[in-house]
């Protein structure tokens, strides 16, 4: 009977379904389609668990912070109050780092910036569940991993500026940073292309028995690229020791989460169909960051294989400092987010179980202010965007391992 | 010395570099245990293992992209792409990724890699497994591209190419892998067996990479070329009895300029000739070095020969390929310039 209704039902022609987000400007913002739990409710299976005895977990939402800040639950219980002070710590400092770098800006000492706000406990977190010498793939708003791998802030700002003390010699873009050291591989620009580097990294890795793993990052809107799928693919057909993570702010530059992640109904099921463990975190709950991580990276190293990570979190600030978020949703939306701020959660977390105050807390934000202030006078020192920079000569330089006679012409036409 | 089709030549280059740095990892499209399907990757994982030559998904910006992540490891990935005409999905990792990676992290990061795809047309291909896309490599700043014409510098570059510390886009003509082609394709097939450069040195040789090679010494005009033209060449040389010299240029970059120049210079003619389409062709890349650095030594027009601008046609393949009687009448066209 149905099948006559259906056809009954048939439309004079087709319509195509262009997605729309749920509140533009001036509109109330919606939140009712976010998937919550409780925090402490679900599960954390074992990290040789198969991929397809979870796939419950690829649609909840995994937390720890309840709503008084108790840490409840499965995922409880893998920081004490010093790591627990220390993750604090890392975050004001990716805050702090990032207001200052915005005024450095406005001021011209360099020519674009992105900041992390409001999504400083996905990489912070992150950064602390790994090993020193794990390699990052990043994107270009996981400078958290630097700041919680304790990279020098001047270097950084170095970057940022352009200086003559530019560990990338003026080449790049303003935070495409790359540390070999600090196990963070050089950012491209170019969205996803990472994604299945980390995977390569990972096999090379696996290839050479050795025991570091990788973690490759995205976010939500690159994964409509086709390397998200390349990814996808060859870490689930080498079972490959990668932590794949995407980081859902929910919005691409001015593009809503839904146009890439579609009828699906969240992106961790993406990982479904490769047969890859899928979790969905709550991604502004500190603690839930660093257990999942840990989870995750226990599980590659102990060859069961590759587990995405879908990181529920809000980009308060704007894309870059190209961008005016105003035009695109509502002014208020970023104040209306369920889950609340990472920073201040985890702060009333550690004042609850009585290892943290409202003084303590003013303290260490005067003395992270301190600090990055210093670093940042200690880079103007080196120049900025506006001054000092590397020999232009040196662009010729790394082309390839040694300079080819053609680029020795064109450097000498260049009049250097 | 052995006599090797060029086919055998890259297997033997593989084993070689395989042998010599357990970092060396073969992957690529049916290249595991079958041993690619134009074989050249045969016997490789028997020999090696699977962890040192595997297959892979049919994914070519995966397949470039994890090679780009274990190069950045410290491993030398050699990969392949099944054909040239396939390799467009693996475009970004190669342009954006492997080309720059050393430039944009100052040398923090590199992709020593090496990138085989088949090249070129003469097997009834059609437009999918015939095209000659080098020039949109040599284009890009950061990659070395590299086409042997024959079995003896296929394995000097292949080796060459994989020992390298930057990525290098290695092309296979595939229609001289089994002998060499000169264009008549009315003619029986010759075999490698039967010529000179079939002859390939046991063991470990490199050829550097930007050494040309001068395949014929003469002294009328200079065609400058590389892979299967530079056979179709010799035959056009032959047929119009013109004293060519014919430069094999082995490597597009980096150029062997001074082979170039050297040569016209002694003949004041220059005919170039690429089975690529023509426009923004390698061809006008040569062109304008010649008339940069040796203007006043040429006495007719540079003449080009190429592929015509078109998709490569099936059923017209001979109809589009540059062979003998184009590139003879281009350098009688040349002699013949007062």
């Amino acid at each position: 009977m149905h099948v006559v209704d259906a056809e009954a039902a048939e439309p004079d022609g087709l319509r195509l379904r262009i997605p729309e987000p749920k509140a533009r400007p001036g509109d109330k913002p919606v939140f009712r389609d976010l998937l919550i739990d409780r925090a402490g409710e679900v599960r954390r299976p074992p990290i040789d668990v198969r991929p397809a005895d979870i796939v419950d977990l690829g649609a909840e939402m995994i937390r720890v912070l309840d709503i008084h800040g108790d840490a409840v639950g499965p995922w409880a219980g893998t920081l004490d109050a010093e790591q627990l002070r220390r993750g604090l710590r890392d975050m004001l400092t990716v805050r702090i780092f990032d207001a200052r770098m915005l005024q450095a800006h406005r001021q011209g000492n360099t020519s674009f910036y992105m900041q992390s706000l409001g999504e400083e406990a996905v990489a912070c977190a992150h950064r602390r569940a790994l090993r020193p010498d794990d390699m990052c793939f990043p994107t270009y708003r996981q400078q958290g991993l630097l700041i919680a791998a304790d990279y020098p802030l001047v270097t950084m700002i170095n970057q940022i500026y352009s200086n003559s003390h530019d560990p990338l010699k003026g080449r790049q873009l303003p935070v495409m940073y790359s540390s070999r050291d600090a196990g963070f591989f050089s950012i491209s620009g170019n969205l996803g292309t990472q994604f299945v580097q980390a995977v390569g990294w990972a096999m090379a890795s696996a290839l050479r028995t050795d025991t570091r793993i990788a973690s490759g990052w995205i976010g939500d809107g690159a994964t409509a690229e086709s390397d998200f799928h390349s990814a996808m693919v060859f870490a689930s057909t080498y079972h490959a020791p990668v932590i794949l993570n995407i980081v859902n702010n929910q919005w691409a530059i001015s593009t809503f989460q839904g146009f890439a992640r579609g009828d699906s109904p969240t992106f961790a099921t993406r990982g479904h169909g490769f047969g890859i463990a899928s979790l969905r975190v709550d991604g502004n709950d500190y603690l839930a960051v660093h257990a999942v991580s840990s989870w995750a990276a226990a599980r590659a190293r102990a060859n069961h294989g590759p587990t995405l990570v879908e990181w529920v979190t809000y980009r308060v600030g704007a894309h870059s400092t190209s961008d005016d978020p105003s035009a695109y949703r509502p002014q208020e939306e970023p104040f209306t987010w369920p889950l609340g701020d990472p920073i201040d959660r985890l702060k009333n977390h550690l004042i609850r179980i009585g290892e943290w105050s409202d003084e303590q807390h003013q303290q260490c934000v005067a003395e992270v202010e301190a600090t990055v202030r210093e670093a940042a006078s200690e880079a103007e020192r080196f120049g900025t965007l506006r001054s000092e920079h590397s020999s232009p000569a040196s662009m010729f330089d790394d082309v390839y391992a040694t300079l080819p006679d053609h680029l020795r012409r064109q450097r000498e036409q260049a009049g250097f | 010395m052995t006599r090797m089709t060029m086919v055998e030549a890259i297997r033997d280059a593989h084993t070689v570099a395989m042998e010599r740095d357990d970092r060396v990892v073969v992957f690529g499209q049916d290249v595991g245990y079958f041993g690619g399907v134009f074989r050249c990757t045969q016997g490789l994982q028997k020999r090696f293992g699977k962890h040192r030559c595997f297959d892979t998904p049919i994914n070519e910006s995966g397949i470039v992209g994890v090679a780009i992540g274990m190069g950045a490891y410290g491993l030398r990935p050699c990969v392949e792409i099944q054909f040239a005409d396939y390799v467009y999905p693996a475009y970004d990792q190669i342009v954006s990724e492997a080309a720059r990676l050393r430039h944009r992290s100052a040398g923090d990061f590199t992709a020593p890699l090496t990138i085989r795809m088949p090249t070129g047309g003469g097997i009834f291909g059609g437009q999918t497994h015939s095209q000659s896309p080098e020039s949109l490599f040599t284009h890009v700043a950061g990659l070395k591209t590299v086409i042997p014409s024959n079995p003896h510098d296929a394995k000097g570059l292949l080796i060459a190419s994989i020992e390298d510390d930057d990525p290098v886009i290695f092309l296979e003509p595939k229609r001289l892998y089994n002998g060499p082609f000169d264009g008549h394709h009315e003619r029986p097939i010759v075999p490698w067996s039967a010529h000179p450069l079939g002859e390939v040195p046991d063991g470990h040789y490199t050829v550097p990479l930007g050494s040309a090679r001068v395949h014929r010494a003469g002294g009328d005009l200079t065609v400058l070329t590389y892979g299967t033209m530079v056979h179709v060449a010799e035959a056009a040389a032959a047929e119009s009895g013109i004293d060519a010299e014919i430069i094999d240029l082995r490597s597009l970059v980096p150029l062997d300029l001074d082979t170039i120049t050297t040569s016209v210079r002694k003949t004041g003619r220059c005919v170039v000739a690429h089975e690529a389409t023509l426009t923004s062709g390698f061809g006008a890349e040569l062109c304008a070095v010649v008339q940069e650095h040796v203007l006043s030594s040429l006495e007719a027009p540079i003449a080009r020969v190429a592929g015509w601008d078109t998709p490569y046609p099936h059923a017209h393949e001979w109809n589009y390929f540059p062979g003998p009687a184009r590139l003879g009448a281009a350098m009688r066209a040349t002699m013949a310039y007062r």
